[in-house]
């Protein structure tokens, strides 16, 4: 027993020793700017070595401690390393020249106003507010509307349920090339023999809209469906049952009782679409990219007729090499999305204060 | 509570009219693969010019297309997605179980942290993401863009905050004299989590599973940004992409590369339509 432990403390030290060593020399190889292609390896077996070697030292009152520090790691560092690193490189960038590689020098605010002077910015992010409205508005109608169709006793709910979902389970960039199809291919053959045009609705920017909205209800309704189903099963049954005895119709007792119930429900789905609808990315880079023309807004002419923010700001970094620009967006973008969820968090916390 | 037969015959049509407009989009990619492209553009919707040796030439030139390489983007879709859902589901849970067992200033704090950055919109990171990895790629001499460890390891630092929220409240509503009695009886700590703990999490990590694996298996904008628009290395939505660049109005191709991509994920739905419809709700509402 006692040799089991002095061979585990000297395992233990031999480990924590190498791997400090192991990652020591590979740190140098890094600073010194060396090619050596062993520092990589080096660097990851070092860091390995040194976290078994700390999980083999034999100590009673620490080993919590260790095993605490060992199971947090992985997950922080990846955390660290993504999010939290890049999200403040991200903001610092915003005040600089950034191209992507490297920065000159501090610019102030002069990203935030370039961005707030470019009617093309101004455009998306008009167009991101109403097309978040509209979506909140018609995918909450159609979704609850689903819901109350699939929580009725038809014959084949479940399979309409299923089929109302399949949708989401599709990315945005298949999804939008599919509907691309039906829009230029097949409606396109529709309108043609109604009123003898052949134009696509994705060829003007007012029908393009429609059109990805079109297509973002159809996608995410049947979601919002599954959580109103979820709410709504959670209405007793003796409370309908009484106020059926009591004579009300469906009408009362959808507006009396199960939407009163249901207001957690609504909240949450509320700002689910809201979210979502504004980060909206892959339907509209895959349906029309963004194009459509604008004839005169701001005193200026607009090529980007149906690009939304989060379209608009991976356009400025990705294909014009704005990457200062598009950072400086993103952040407003973020602000956006923060004020939103703040809102969401109070107005959720109220909601649980009066129940 | 009876319905009355009209309206219960009202609402099933309006339910079929709804059910066939959400599944048009479907009917017609599997009925256009069947046919050649003269014929999807001549009767996009109707079954004139199907045969199945159409499809078969439709299939082969789409599946040995150099561009898109559907084997290659399918497997690299499938090692990503399912090595980030070990990961994230291990170290999710060795981390929400640290957090939620030790309340001191710094749990919280980190619990904190992750919640907090679930708001963190993805645009706001990517640029500096990109240039952070090229960067620690160089500096470590191992290439964090371009290659499946870095993707894998920036769906863990994505995916963990959600994760860990997760089940952390699945965690807490475990009793903690199951963790005190294991450990009279003399279990280590890590023995413990692995022995005791984590097995029991398996109904919440199929909920976190199913919510990151449709996350990651769809998502575009990450691994077209770390791995390029034309590298070696793509998955299937950024092979889908490339592909339809490269083949403008092809749409005998383009609608068979787009049947092959859906297929997966509808196969997979079909066998677990319950615990997938389950788990995103469940993972909404928390």
């Amino acid at each position: 027993m006692s040799e089991n432990t002095t061979n585990r403390k000297m395992l233990s030290l031999v480990l924590l020793a190498a791997g400090a060593v192991g990652l020591v020399v590979a740190l140098y190889l890094d600073f010194s700017g060396s090619g050596n292609a062993m520092r990589g390896p080096l660097l990851l077996i070092g860091a390995i070595a040194f976290l078994i070697g700390l999980y083999l030292f034999p100590t009673v009152e620490h080993h919590r401690s260790i095993i605490n520090f060992i199971f947090l790691f992985p997950l922080l560092f990846t955390f660290a390393v993504t999010v939290i690193i890049p999200l403040l490189l991200g903001i610092f960038y915003s005040f600089t020249d950034w191209n992507g590689i490297k920065f000159s020098g501090f610019i102030g605010l002069t990203n935030y106003t370039t961005m707030f002077k470019d009617p093309a910015f101004i455009w998306s992010v008009l167009l991101t507010f109403l097309f978040v409205i509209f979506n909140m508005v018609l995918v909450n109608l159609v979704g609850f509307s689903l819901a109350l169709l699939c929580t009725s006793k038809l014959k084949g709910v479940n399979f309409f349920r299923a089929s109302y979902f399949l949708p989401n389970l599709i990315g945005g960039i298949v999804l939008g090339y599919i509907w691309q199809f039906v829009f230029n291919n097949v409606l396109v053959q529709v309108t043609a023999a109604v009123s003898g045009h052949q134009n696509s609705i994705l060829a003007n920017t007012k029908t393009a809209f429609i059109a990805i909205i079109v297509v973002y209800v159809w996608q995410y309704a049947g979601y919002i469906m599954l959580i109103y189903v979820t709410g709504l099963t959670t209405v007793p049954k003796d409370v309908l049952e009484a106020s059926q005895i009591d004579g009300a119709n469906a009408w009362t007792t959808l507006m009396k009782i199960k939407i009163p119930m249901i207001a957690s429900t609504i909240t949450i789905c509320t700002f689910l679409t809201l979210t979502s609808a504004f980060k909206q990315f892959d339907v509209n880079m895959a349906l029309t990219n963004g194009t459509g023309s604008v004839a005169d807004f701001m005193g200026s002419y607009l090529t980007n007729g149906t690009q939304m923010l989060a379209l608009n700001i991976y356009n400025t970094a990705i294909s014009k090499n704005s990457y200062a620009l598009g950072q400086a967006k993103a952040v407003l973008f973020f602000i956006i999305l923060a004020c939103v969820s703040i809102i969401q968090v109070r107005i959720s916390n109220k909601k649980e204060v009066e129940m | 509570m009876e319905m009355k037969k009209s309206r219960k015959i009202l609402l099933t049509v309006i339910g079929i009219i709804v059910a066939v407009y959400t599944l048009f989009p479907f009917y017609l990619v599997v009925m256009n693969t069947f046919k050649s492209a003269n014929s999807i553009v001549s009767s996009p919707v109707g079954f004139e010019g199907i045969s199945v040796s159409q499809l078969m030439t439709n299939l082969s030139s789409v599946v040995n297309n150099s561009n898109f390489n559907f084997w290659y983007a399918f497997g690299t879709s499938v090692i990503i997605t399912v090595v980030s859902l070990i990961v994230l589901a291990l170290f999710g849970g060795m981390a929400a179980w640290v957090i939620c067992r030790n309340k001191t200033k710094w749990s919280t704090a980190i619990y904190m942290v992750f919640i907090a950055s679930m708001i963190i919109p993805f645009q706001v990171v990517m640029l500096p993401l990109i240039s952070t990895f090229r960067d620690v790629g160089n500096f470590v001499g191992i290439s964090l863009l371009q290659s499946i460890p870095g993707i894998v390891f920036a769906y863990c630092g994505f995916g963990g905050a959600m994760t860990v929220f997760i089940l952390t409240g699945f965690i807490k509503g475990i009793p903690y004299e199951l963790e005190e009695a294991a450990s009279i009886d003399g279990c280590s700590p890590e023995g413990t989590f692995f022995r005791i703990i984590f097995p029991l999490l398996t109904p919440v990590i199929t909920t976190v599973t199913i919510l990151n694996g449709m996350w990651i298996w769809n998502d575009y904008l990450l691994p077209s940004l770390m791995l390029g628009q034309n590298g070696k290395v793509k998955t299937l939505p950024v092979a889908v992409q490339a592909f339809v660049g490269s083949y403008v109005k092809q749409w005998d191709l383009i609608l068979t590369a787009a049947l092959l991509a859906i297929i997966p994920m509808v196969i997979i739905f079909l066998i677990a339509q319950k615990q997938i419809m389950n788990g995103m709700v469940e993972g909404a509402i928390k």
